[in-house]
């Protein structure tokens, strides 16, 4: 018999209850001590499907005090449609004060963007990942490549981009390019624009990356170096967008979307949402500018 | 303007929500009761309560309900119910010889100690529509539970059914049974829910993602070992639904029983090696157990224990490929995934390809960009003189 | 008879064992060519190869000879890091002088010895070469893991290799996967000697070939050798193989060296009543 109390319950402080958070916390501080390592976490079931951000979640709301400012993006924009959802989630058992403004927030959660706006030591950044294996398409099997990784056997990674270089004329890794960290671990970046990847290095801010499904957390601390896996005369490159102005605010020298009003009109547009709405008003926030070696 | 459609996603959600309560309830019929769903369609709530990792037969109602019989998304929702719930106590070692069977049988023998029980089954019905149902009504299950209540025997139902010998117990008493003798890591004892699982897992691990695992995933990777992508030939020893108490010590010590389970329980028997030297072809145990009454549940569960220990490069022998792949709420989330928005790393793959593109228009108009020939070139490059690798020695 | 108490040699093997299975301290003492077995009769564990002693020395050729289970692939398996030994030791001259026991060191280690001082060539190409990468590829794996960053360099390396391995250079970037037979070898020869190792592995790798590209490879095998003045194992069960190729040979059976020298004394006078039969076998 079903009575009203059976199914009334309230939440705990970010839903998630304190004995995980602390598990969640001590691999945290493990990953920061290991630049690049992924660390195996629980990883406990949300009410958001797995591939939809429950690693974001379980970092967030591990971090998550009172007095945070929370921000969320999805591909760069805060109205997409499941940074709303999950916006929505982190407000409802937080009560914490949530922003579009990149520079007011303390607590930056994403999917696959970067902000253009350059992260301070006030600011964590908690990164989506919904593959954290960069070796995952050279080697199938779990314990195969966590003994590459111990043994730094990273021969199959370079091979791969030799080919691909090989193949195509450039090393065809578009978003989520392998990088090494702190001279020692390959990891990816989850899938950010090549745009974004030189910003990860001797940042200011921690970057937290988190894989819910997979059950891996690694991290990126501030003033680390991470290089993109490159040969001598075959170099990490940025994407171009040549000739290119946002067709809202005029600017350029941002990562852009392409827009298709009708089949044969085509525009840009400046991807990151806040970032466009700071350039619209005539603002320009400081950013870091990767150049591309000379073709 | 074109960027303003992404804006207004708040407001797209919630009317997606509302929307999808509308298809809910538009037909405007009778609002169904959670205790009908618990009732009448036990089996799909006990296929949820399964993959669900939780026994809550009227919680699994509630969700069906709210998920419009959607049984990914209602498997997934009590899961994440599962997850926010206080861990009290672990429970006391369940032992199914105390179970009070409802249905049990054999297929390795032909008679059994204790007889082959069909109980509640649809193995031996014929699969006609059964048109009557359409106009069923209240007052004929009241009239069908009457007649059946009036055709038992009441004297035969005062001593409670005893509780059955298990059937593999006769194959070890005659030393047929075997196990293989596994290594000491093999047996740690694991709490996938608790930490990440790595490979090689043990077998407790191996048998908790079983248990919780998708049923129609378990289904189509044990089919595979039964149709020669593997070579388990398994029998089922003994198939077992029943009630099972369950125990738990309180913070007094004291054992106290909290209440029955119903669980299925499948022993599947195949042959083995056990030693090189022995040229015996043992038997050995697959093993299945799941909650609720679902069958097809636990033979595949026992046929994929079994598979993979065996080893060998079939897919159903990889222990990897078996437990990742037949997680259901990892894989519903992943696969669905793909609805989410990528147009970044769409943007990043596109650059990639126009520049590859203006790359092989610019070869093909003039020779090389300065690298070694791709396959099919008009003509090889001469080989420069020998470039001598790192010093050797 | 070599002194061997001179350091010239380049490798030096002691007491080399490898079982597989449940071993007792007698499987050793128990199997072998007294016993015509290399299956432990308590146990059933396999005495793959044991008490195995030799040297080579640098730009030596050394032949070993013998049937299927006499353990003869074994032996370069192990030396190549492939499986791990169950005993013995392993001195190679690049490693310390030759005074750390190579079967001591860490898998990084090996690994790192594997890529930049040790080659080997597989009787299956597909163990040898990953058939997802391209010809050029593999052999670019090998430059890669001894330091190798620039791509132009690897490509001109690469091209050299395959064109004096008579391997259209043009095939460069395929998958071996398309090659013949005897063109796969090629390919392996090009990836194990990019580095210039002074020790190369040679795994019965003609067998399995057709007989006129049988000679074509072991002519081949022959002038690189001359060439790089390089150090080789050649492991075969066809003295034909052995006489071309070896200045001297070990003949195993049953996982033991039953003989030992000079390969042309060898095959006019062979001492073991096994080798005596293998010498008789030969058309």
């Amino acid at each position: 018999m079903i009575t009203a109390t059976k199914f009334a319950r309230t939440y705990n402080f970010g839903f998630i209850d304190e004995t995980t958070k602390k598990e969640i916390r001590r691999k945290l501080l493990k990953a920061v001590a290991i630049p690049g390592y992924q660390v195996p976490y629980s990883s406990p079931e949300m009410p958001i499907a797995r591939g939809w951000g429950t690693g974001g979640l379980h970092a967030s709301l591990s971090l998550i005090g009172p007095d945070d400012v929370f921000k969320i993006i999805d591909q760069g924009s805060d109205a997409s449609v499941n940074a709303c959802n999950l916006r929505d989630f982190v407000k409802r058992m937080t009560g914490v004060r949530t922003t579009y403004d990149t520079a007011e927030a303390t607590l930056i959660q994403t999917r696959h963007r970067l902000p253009e706006e350059i992260l301070t030591e006030k600011q964590i950044i908690v990164f989506q990942v919904p593959q954290p294996e960069p070796l995952r398409r050279v080697e199938r099997y779990e314990a195969r490549t966590r003994q590459m990784h111990a043994e730094a056997d990273y021969a199959k990674m370079w091979v791969s981009l030799y080919e691909s270089y090989v193949k195509f004329g450039a090393i065809m890794n578009g978003a989520g390019y392998p990088v090494r960290v702190n001279g020692r671990y390959i990891m990816t970046p989850s899938p950010i624009p090549r745009w974004d990847v030189p910003n990860l290095s001797m940042g200011r801010c921690l970057h937290v990356f988190s894989a819910g499904r997979e059950k891996r957390i690694h991290c990126v601390p501030p003033w680390t170096k991470v290089e993109p896996l490159e040969f001598e005369d075959v170099k990490f490159r940025v994407e171009e967008f040549r000739d290119v102005v946002c067709s809202a605010s005029g600017g350029d020298r941002a990562f852009m979307d392409e827009i298709y009003e009708s089949e044969t009109s085509r525009k840009w547009v400046i991807n990151d949402s806040n970032f466009l709405d700071k350039v619209r008003t005539g603002a320009r926030p400081a950013q870091r500018l990767f150049a591309n070696p000379p073709a | 303007m074109g960027y303003v459609a992404i804006k207004g996603g708040e407001d797209a959600i919630a009317h997606a929500a509302q929307l999808v309560e509308f298809y809910r309830q538009r037909s405007g019929t009778t609002p169904i009761g959670i205790d009908q769903i618990g009732g009448q369609f036990r089996l799909l709530a006990d296929k949820v309560m399964g993959e669900a990792s939780l026994y809550a037969p009227e919680h699994a109602a509630l969700v069906i309900k709210q998920n419009e019989g959607d049984v990914f998304e209602s498997a997934f929702m009590l899961r994440a119910y599962r997850a926010t719930l206080q861990r009290r106590y672990y429970s006391q070692t369940l032992n199914t010889r105390e179970m009070t069977v409802r249905r049990r049988i054999s297929s390795a023998f032909r008679e059994i100690p204790g007889g082959q029980i069909l109980g509640p089954t649809r193995d031996y019905t014929q699969r006609l529509l059964d048109s009557a149902l359409v106009r069923e009504n209240l007052g004929d299950i009241e009239g069908f539970l009457a007649s059946f209540d009036g055709r038992l025997d009441r004297t035969a139902l005062k001593t409670p059914p005893a509780t059955l010998p298990k059937v593999i117990d006769l194959l070890t008493a005659q030393g047929l049974l075997r196990e293989v003798e596994a290594p000491e890591s093999e047996r740690r004892l694991v709490d996938v829910t608790r930490e990440a699982i790595k490979f090689p897992a043990p077998r407790s691990a191996s048998l908790q993602m079983l248990a919780r695992a998708e049923t129609g995933g378990l289904m189509a990777l044990a089919y595979s070992a039964q149709r020669g992508f593997g070579s388990t030939h398994a029998t089922v020893g003994e198939l077992r639904v029943g009630d099972v108490p369950l125990r738990v010590r309180d913070p007094r010590g004291r054992v106290r029983t909290l209440g029955r389970l119903r669980l299925t329980e499948a022993e599947m028997i195949s042959k083995i090696q056990v030693r090189k030297k022995d040229p015996v072809p043992y038997l050995s145990l697959g093993y299945g157990l799941c909650f609720g009454q679902n069958e097809t549940k636990g033979i595949c569960m026992g046929i994929l224990d079994r598979a993979m220990r065996t080893g060998g490069d079939a897919p159903c022998q990889s222990q990897e490929f078996v437990l990742y792949h037949t997680e259901g709420i990892e894989s519903y989330g992943f696969t669905n995934h793909l609805k989410l928005p990528h147009y970044v790393t769409f943007q990043s793959g596109l650059t990639n390809l126009r520049q590859a593109v203006e790359r092989k228009d610019r070869q093909r108009g003039n020779l090389g960009f300065g690298m070694a020939p791709t396959a099919g070139a008009a003509a090889p490059v001469t080989p420069a003189v020998p470039t001598p690798g790192p010093a050797s020695s | 008879m070599r002194d061997e108490t001179q350091p010239g040699w380049l490798l030096k093997v002691r007491g080399l064992t490898k079982i597989y299975g449940d071993p007792v301290s007698t499987s050793v003492q128990y199997t072998g060519p007294k016993f015509s077995t290399n299956i432990c009769p308590e146990t059933d564990a396999i005495v793959a190869c044991a008490e195995i002693d030799f040297e080579l020395w640098p730009g030596e050729v050394l032949g070993v000879v013998g049937e299927s289970g006499s353990g003869k692939s074994t032996l370069v398996q192990l030396l190549y890091f492939d499986h791990p030994a169950t005993s013995g030791e392993v001195y190679f001259r690049p490693v310390d002088g030759g005074r750390t026991n190579l079967l001591t060191l860490s898998n990084a280690r090996k690994r790192q010895l594997r890529n930049t001082a040790l080659g080997m060539v597989y009787q299956n190409p597909r163990d040898g070469l990953n058939f997802s990468f391209s010809a050029g590829g593999n052999i670019a794996e090998k430059l890669i893991m001894a330091g190798e960053m620039n791509v132009g360099r690897m490509r001109q390396r690469g091209s050299y290799l395959l064109d004096r391995t008579e391997v259209p250079v043009a095939r460069m970037d395929q998958s071996p996967q398309s090659f013949s037979g005897g063109m796969q070898q090629r390919v392996q020869i090009s990836k194990a000697i990019a580095n210039n190792p002074p020790l190369l592995f040679l795994d019965e790798v003609t067998s399995g070939l057709d007989v006129s590209v049988q000679a074509r490879v072991l002519d081949l095998i022959r002038q690189l050798q001359r060439e790089l003045g390089v150090a080789m194992i050649v492991v075969s069960h066809d003295l034909a193989v052995i006489r071309m190729l070896t200045d001297r040979t070990l003949v195993m059976k049953n996982g033991r060296i039953v003989e030992a020298g000079l390969t042309d004394q060898i095959l006019q006078d062979p001492q073991h009543a096994y080798t005596q039969l293998l010498v008789s076998s030969l058309l």
